[in-house]
C-alpha cells in the first residue's frame, strides 16, 4: 500500500509564546511535530505493518523541518519529503500548502493519505480536505478508528463527541483525531536508522509550480495574543444568594446568557 | 571544536525527555514512599531498545555512544533518581564489564539478555570490610576441579534482585602479601547464593540495593570474566565509566531542583514581591544555573573522551566529583528557596536532596575521587 502522511512542524503551544513584529517569536520556541500529525504517522505505520507497503511523510516548510521528518522516520516511516519553500515564498496559507502537496502527490498514486485533524498553530483544519479535493478523492475528517479490508475501508469519525461509522473505499484521505491511537516513542534502533533513510528535498521548481500558482488567498491583518486572564471571582454567602449572583453576573457582566 | 549534539543524540534526548515526563515523573513521589521498584518503566525502556544503548548491535545493543548514555541517565534522574541509578548501574556496572572484558561466548550468553532487558545488570564489588579500599576484598573463590567455590559477603549491591547473573570480585589466589583478584560471573539462582533486599535507605528508595551472601557457591571456571587475576584492573576501568553515569545523574537531579526553584521563586510572593525579585534569591538561582552548566559540560567532556577512545580517568573523576558536590549544594538550596514547603515531600525538592547524597558516596566517595585526580596530576 502506498501511504502518505502530511506532517507540519509547529511550535509547542504548551510553551510560552511571544510575539514581535507581528510574528510569533521563533527564538526560544520549542518546535514539535503537530500532535495530530503524530497520530497520523502512528496510524500510517500500523497500517503498513498490517498490510505492507511504504509510508512517506511529506512536509511543506523550511530546512528546520528536517528534524520533525527525521523524528517520523525514527518512529518507523520509510521515506520523507521536504518541500522547501523557504526561498520562494514569504506568505503562505492553507491554499498554498494544499496546492503544493496536491501537485506533489498528483502522479504518486497514493492509496491512503493521512493528515492531522488540525495544526495546533493556525488551527484551520483545511489542508487535508483541500488536498483530497484537489486530487479528486474522498476524505473523512476527525477519525478515531480505521480498518482496511481489501479496497473496503471502515472508519469511525468523531462528530462532536459522538461517533459515526462510515464505509468507503481506497484511495482515501483521512484526518486524525485524538484517540485514534497512542503514538509510539521512537525506539533507539529507530533513531539510529533514521539518518540512513531517504529524505528528499524539493522546491517549487521541481514541481513545475510558479509562485503565482500558489499565492495565498488570505491575508493576515494582525497577530495578537489572547487577553491576559484576569483573576477569578470567588462568590461567598448563602448558596441561594451565590446562585443568584452567579446568574446575574453571567447575564450582565459576562453577557453569555 | 563543536558543541552541538549529533542529530541522533538530539533525538535520543527529545525522546527520553518526553518518556521521562510521561512515564517516569508521575509515580516518583509515590515510589519514594512505597519503595516500589519501577519494573514497568524498565519493561518500557527495554521495548524502546534503551537497555543496550551503547553496546554493539551484534549483541542486541543500540550501537549508540557514551554521550547518549549520559543524556538518558540525566533525563531519567531528573524525573526519578531511583530510575536513573537503576539504569546507570545496569549499563555501566552490569553490562559494560561484560562488553569490555568478556569472551565471545560470554558476550553472547550474558550481554545479549542485558541488552534486551531480560536481566538487569549488577556488579558486586563492595564488601562490609572493603569499600573505598575495594582491593581489600575478602570474598574467596577456591579452585576445585574445573570449578570455583565462592564464599563471602557483598554489600550495597544495586539491582541484584532483578539480575539473572552478576559479576563479582573474589580472591582466587594469594602470593605472600599479594592477592589475586578475579571477577567471576555468578548466576543469582545458584545454590548457596542469597540476595537480601532490606536496607532502609536515606534516599533512592525505589532503587534496589542488596546484600549478597555466598556460601559454597559453585561456578565453572569458564565463568571467569575475561582473564583470571585481572579483576582489580577491570573494576578500576569499569568505575571510570560508571562515574560518568553518576555525574549525569547528578546533573539530572540538580536540573530538576533548579527548575522547580526558579518556578517557585517566580510564583511565591512574600513582602509583596516574588521571591525571584530578592537579590539573595537571585544569586542562589544564578549560582545554580552556573554550576549546572559547568557540571554538564564536564560530564559531556568525559563522555566524549571515552567515545573518542582517549584516556578519561581524570575527567571522569572530575565530572563525578564536581557534579555530585554541586548537586548536593543545588538541592540543599532548592529546599531553602522553597522554605517550609521545601521540607515537605509533595514539593519533591527534599527527595532530590536525599537522593543526591548517594552521589558523593557511590562508585568512589568524593575523597576517593580527589585521590584519583591527585594521582592523575602526578602527586
Ligand atoms: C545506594 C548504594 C548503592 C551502591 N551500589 C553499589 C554497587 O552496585 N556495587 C558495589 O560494588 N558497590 C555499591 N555501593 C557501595 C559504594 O560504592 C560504597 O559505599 C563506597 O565505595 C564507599 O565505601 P564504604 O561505604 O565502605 O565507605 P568507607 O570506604 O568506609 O568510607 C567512609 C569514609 O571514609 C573516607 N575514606 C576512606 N578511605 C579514605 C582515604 N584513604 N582517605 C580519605 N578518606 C577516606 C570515605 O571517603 C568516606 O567518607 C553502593 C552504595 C550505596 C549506598
Ligand atoms: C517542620 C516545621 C515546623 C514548623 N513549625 C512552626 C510553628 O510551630 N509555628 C509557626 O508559626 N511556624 C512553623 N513553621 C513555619 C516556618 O517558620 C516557616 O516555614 C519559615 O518561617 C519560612 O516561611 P515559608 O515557609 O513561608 O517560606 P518563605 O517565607 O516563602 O521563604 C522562602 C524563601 O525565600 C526567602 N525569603 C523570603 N523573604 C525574603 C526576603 N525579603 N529577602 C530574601 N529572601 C527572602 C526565605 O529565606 C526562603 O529561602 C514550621 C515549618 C516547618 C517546616
Amino acid at each position: 500500500m502506498n501511504i502518505y502522511v502530511l506532517l507540519k512542524r509547529t511550535f509547542d503551544t504548551e510553551e510560552r509564546i511571544t510575539i514581535s513584529g507581528g510574528r510569533i517569536n521563533e527564538d526560544g520556541a520549542e518546535f514539535i511535530i503537530n500532535p495530530y500529525d503524530e497520530y497520523a504517522v502512528e496510524e500510517a505505520i500500523q497500517v503498513r505493518d498490517e498490510h505492507g507497503g511504504e509510508v512517506t511523510v511529506v512536509t511543506v516548510g523550511g530546512e528546520d523541518a528536517e528534524k520533525q521528518l527525521r523524528t517520523a522516520l525514527a518512529m518507523g516511516a520509510d521515506k520523507a519529503v521536504l518541500i522547501n519553500i523557504e526561498d520562494d515564498l514569504d506568505v503562505t496559507d492553507q491554499y498554498t500548502t494544499a496546492k503544493i502537496i496536491a501537485t506533489y502527490l498528483g502522479d504518486k498514486e497514493p492509496d491512503l493519505i493521512l493528515a492531522g485533524n488540525v495544526a495546533i498553530d493556525n488551527g484551520t483544519g483545511q489542508v487535508g480536505p483541500r488536498v483530497a479535493d484537489l486530487l479528486g478523492i474522498p476524505y473523512i475528517t476527525t477519525i478515531t478508528d480505521l480498518k482496511i479490508d481489501g479496497d473496503k475501508v471502515t472508519v469511525v469519525k468523531d462528530v462532536e463527541g459522538d461517533e459515526e461509522t462510515i464505509e468507503t473505499t481506497l484511495p482515501l484521505l483521512v484526518t486524525a483525531q485524538q484517540g485514534l491511537n497512542e503514538p509510539r516513542y521512537p525506539s533507539l534502533p529507530g533513531i539510529m536508522k533514521a539518518k540512513k533513510k531517504p529524505l528528499d528535498e524539493l522546491e517549487l521548481d521541481d514541481l513545475d509550480l510558479d509562485e503565482d500558482d500558489v499565492e495565498a488567498k488570505t491575508k493576515t491583518i494582525e497577530v495578537f495574543l489572547p487577553p491576559a486572564k484576569s483573576a477569578g471571582k470567588v462568590l461567598e454567602g448563602e448558596l441561594d444568594d451565590q446562585v443568584k449572583e452567579l446568574v446575574s453576573l453571567l447575564h450582565n457582566e459576562a453577557k453569555v446568557i | 571544536m563543536n558543541w552541538d549534539l549529533t542529530s541522533e543524540q538530539e533525538l535520543i534526548k527529545k525522546t527520553i525527555r518526553e518518556f521521562a515526563k510521561e512515564e517516569v515523573a508521575k509515580g516518583a513521589i509515590e515510589r519514594d514512599r512505597s519503595k516500589k521498584f519501577p519494573q514497568e518503566i524498565f519493561q518500557k525502556l527495554a521495548k524502546l531498545g534503551m537497555m543496550g544503548l551503547p553496546f554493539p548491535e551484534k549483541y542486541g545493543g543500540g550501537g549508540s555512544d557514551t554521550i547518549s548514555f549520559a543524556i538518558v541517565v540525566e533525563e531519567l534522574s531528573k524525573a526519578c533518581a531511583s530510575t536513573g541509578i537503576t539504569y546507570s548501574a545496569h549499563i555501566s556496572l552490569g553490562a559494560a564489564p561484560i562488553n569490555m572484558f568478556g569472551t565471545e561466548e560470554q558476550k553472547e550468553k550474558y550481554l545479549l539478555p542485558l541488552c534486551t532487558g531480560e536481566s538487569l545488570g549488577a556488579f558486586g564489588l563492595t564488601e562490609p570490610e572493603a569499600g573505598s579500599d575495594a582491593g581489600g576484598t575478602q570474598t574467596t573463590a577456591i579452585e576445585e576441579g574445573d570449578s570455583f567455590i565462592i564464599n563471602g559477603n557483598k554489600c550495597f549491591i544495586t539491582n541484584a534482585s532483578y539480575a539473572k547473573f552478576l559479576a563479582l570480585t573474589a580472591v582466587t589466589n594469594r602470593k605472600e602479601e599479594k592477592k589475586e583478584i578475579t571477577a567471576i560471573i555468578v548466576p543469582t539462582d545458584a545454590d548457596g547464593f542469597t540476595i537480601i533486599d532490606n536496607y532502609e535507605k536515606m534516599g533512592l528508595n525505589a532503587s534496589n540495593t542488596t546484600e549478597l551472601v555466598l556460601e559454597n557457591v559453585k561456578v565453572p571456571q569458564e565463568n571467569v570474566l575475561g582473564k583470571r587475576g585481572e579483576g582489580f584492573k577491570q573494576f578500576l576501568i569499569t568505575l571510570d565509566g560508571g562515574r560518568i553515569g553518576i555525574g549525569a545523574m547528578a546533573v539530572g537531579i540538580a536540573q530538576a531542583a533548579y527548575e522547580k526553584s526558579l518556578n517557585y521563586a517566580k510564583k511565591r510572593k512574600q513582602f509583596g514581591k516574588s521571591l525571584s525579585k530578592f537579590q539573595a534569591i537571585q544569586f542562589k538561582l544564578a549560582d545554580m544555573a552556573m554550576k549546572l552548566e559547568l557540571a554538564r559540560n564536564m560530564v559531556y567532556k568525559a563522555a566524549w573522551l571515552k567515545d573518542q577512545g582517549r584516556p578519561f580517568t581524570k575527567e571522569a573523576a572530575m565530572c563525578k566529583l564536581y557534579a555530585s558536590e554541586i548537586c548536593m549544594e543545588v538541592t540543599s538550596q532548592a529546599v531553602q528557596i522553597h522554605g517550609g514547603y521545601g521540607y515537605m515531600r509533595d514539593y519533591e525538592v527534599e527527595r532530590y536532596m536525599r537522593d543526591a547524597k548517594l552521589l558523593e558516596i557511590g562508585e568512589g566517595t568524593s575523597e576517593v575521587q580527589r585521590m584519583v585526580i591527585a594521582r592523575q596530576i602526578g602527586c
